[in-house]
């Protein structure tokens, strides 16, 4: 009786799972449909699987470019988030004074501040400082990783603050006396020591840096700058009537999340559920 | 007594030396303290002060004067007129209400689906591990386009799906009605943040001791009790990150907005953020605009931080 109605139950829930990406499904079947089939049934399976419009949409969303983009923009910004981030908030941790609380404090406030609040004024000095001083910081992939650097700080920061805090210091002081230097002591004793929050760290912003539309849609205006979002919004607006083409092109965009998802799955579940006390 | 006088002498003239030199390299260590401090903080000082600091304090700057984003164009200082403005506006006083229905209805259906979903995949259930998968899946692929999938699905294929199943009243376009719409963005951000929350709330539910609900199994407890008087109470702290999340992601929602409505159907879905952006971005009110998104920064801030402190006060109590 108990292992039947277990069974019911896991057959239930499987059943929860496949209808909760009903929408998956939707879109994936009517990428492969000609209008007039997909206006007969949007639910059934496809007659045929034609990939005309995967070309089609690869072609016209610039989508290679757009990947190697958003790759590159990810990629970067991560590794530089990491890199700075960590040893801010390692020497914060070990540095006990009023100075570094007040700092500590500042990165934490500021997790408050919505994007809305701070994009017409950042847009504006980011103009200034590139009228100014000449650095480019708009349209460029250079300017926008430097602001997910900046916009990433406080919670990267916040992250590894904690995590360092539960660490003895007891080693460190070993490797002092034997007369390393503060990078030295860092880089070969405690970064390893803080892999785990540093996967947290990467998976959170790779979900955010992968996916964000506003902040790159304010920045970047050459086309082949653009980052997928941005490619998949544009591509939208003009082929916003031929469902067939969007969902092919919703679906190329979707491939990459669902391999980094299959790869890094244990991570990513791990990741967020520790990140998520923030 | 001179010869004892000496060695003290001595002595002392040892201490001072090495008393000397012990300051001497405090001071240098200090120095070289304050110098890799410099070095481990500036980097992401730099980059923090300049992308978020110095834009908030130029923002609350901008935010008392009317100015429409051409430089060459004067900015005429208004004092608080923005602000004065801003209050009696109707479609930003609409917006403020319809983003307040939107994070009640979001709070309840997040969480709810979110703590049912993370009790069924804690049960011991062969399945759960990819359910669990399935469940946090649609987190993953960004808010604008989960927009457009599910635009598609309310627009064209709930049209067909009425067409083919003859339930006209459930399955039609709900792109053109302002509360239909309004309920897609719902379903939307919930079928994206449900399995975010279920992820916190099986964290939660792992770290219930064994034992505590053995006690509860051998004193008679039946399902539902346990459920009531064992597991939310030991849950309190993922609820107060749960409802933190919920509130604070729906009440700045953006992307959805923009791709699944895009604030229509005539301006009825257009949440705070969208509102904003429109002011700044597509009439060029800049300054006005900025005024908004401060009020808008208060309100985020004031309803997070009450929501933490009241979440954490119901904890101590439990």
């Amino acid at each position: 009786m108990k292992k039947i109605g277990r069974f019911l139950l896991g057959f239930f829930v499987v059943a929860l799972g496949l209808v909760y990406l009903s929408p998956i499904y939707i879109m994936l079947v009517n990428s492969f449909k000609n209008r007039a089939e997909l206006y007969q049934n949007t639910l059934a399976l496809p007659s045929s699987f034609d990939f005309k419009y995967y070309a089609d949409a690869m072609e016209k969303m610039d989508f290679l470019q757009s990947f190697f983009n958003s790759l590159l923009i990810t990629i970067v910004s991560c590794l530089l988030i990491v890199l700075f981030s960590s040893m801010t908030a390692w020497m914060l941790v070990r540095t006990n004074n009023k100075l570094s609380k007040f700092i500590f404090m500042t990165f934490v406030a500021t997790m408050l501040i919505p994007f809305q609040t701070l994009m017409m004024p950042l847009m504006q000095f980011m103009g200034k400082i590139r009228d100014v001083l000449g650095i480019p910081m708009l349209n460029t992939h250079g300017g926008l990783i430097f602001m997910y650097i900046g916009f990433g700080a406080s919670m990267a920061v916040f992250l590894y603050h904690g995590f360092i805090k539960s660490i003895p210091v007891s080693l460190e002081e070993a490797a002092l006396l034997d007369g390393a230097s503060k990078f030295g002591i860092f880089w070969r004793i405690v970064f390893p020591l803080l892999k785990p929050i540093t996967v947290t760290v990467i998976i959170l912003d790779v979900i955010w840096i992968w996916n964000d539309y506003l902040l790159p849609s304010l920045v970047l205006s050459d086309r082949a700058l653009r980052t997928i979002p941005l490619s998949t919004a544009s591509f939208f607006g003009q082929f916003t009537i031929q469902w067939n083409l969007a969902m092919a092109g919703l679906t190329l965009t979707i491939i990459p999340v669902v391999i980094f998802y299959a790869a890094a799955q244990k991570h990513i579940i791990k990741g967020v559920a520790a990140g998520s006390v923030k | 007594m001179s010869y004892n006088n000496n060695i003290e002498k001595r002595a002392y003239m040892n201490e001072t030396h090495s008393y000397v030199k012990l300051k001497e390299g405090l001071i240098m260590k200090r120095r070289q303290d304050k110098a890799w401090f410099a070095l481990f903080t500036i980097p992401t000082l730099f980059a923090f002060v300049t992308v978020v600091i110095i834009p908030f304090i130029i923002g609350i700057y901008y935010s008392f004067f009317s100015w429409d984003g051409i430089p060459a164009n004067p900015k005429i200082f208004v004092g608080f007129e923005n602000y004065a403005k801003l209050f009696g506006e109707q479609r930003f006083l609409t917006s403020a209400w319809v983003t307040t229905k939107f994070t009640v209805m979001t709070l309840v259906a997040v969480n709810v689906i979110g703590l049912s979903f993370a009790l069924l995949v804690t049960t011991k259930l062969r399945v759960r591990n990819a359910v669990r998968s399935m469940f946090f899946m649609p987190n993953l692929i960004g808010g604008l386009i989960l927009g457009y999938i599910w635009k598609f699905i309310f627009s064209d294929a709930f049209l067909v799906m009425g067409e083919v199943t003859g339930f006209k009243s459930i399955f039609f376009n709900w792109m053109i009605d302002p509360k239909y719409s309004l309920y897609a963005m719902v379903i939307v951000f919930t079928w994206q943040m449900a399995g975010y929350v279920m992820i916190i709330y099986i964290a939660g539910i792992g770290s219930i001791p064994e034992d505590v609900m053995e006690a509860a199994k051998v004193d008679g407890a039946n399902f539902w009790q346990k459920l009531t008087k064992v597991t939310f109470p030991l849950l309190m702290p993922s609820f107060t990150i749960c409802l933190f999340l919920s509130v604070s992601n729906s009440f700045k929602i953006f992307d959805v907005n923009l791709s699944l409505t895009g604030g229509g159907p005539n301006n009825a879905t257009e949440m705070l953020a969208m509102n904003i952006y429109n002011e700044i971005f597509g009439y060029n009110n800049f300054g006005y605009g900025q005024s908004k998104a401060i009020i808008f920064f208060i309100l985020v801030a004031a309803i997070t931080l009450t929501q933490v402190a009241i979440t954490k006060r119901k904890e101590v109590e439990m």
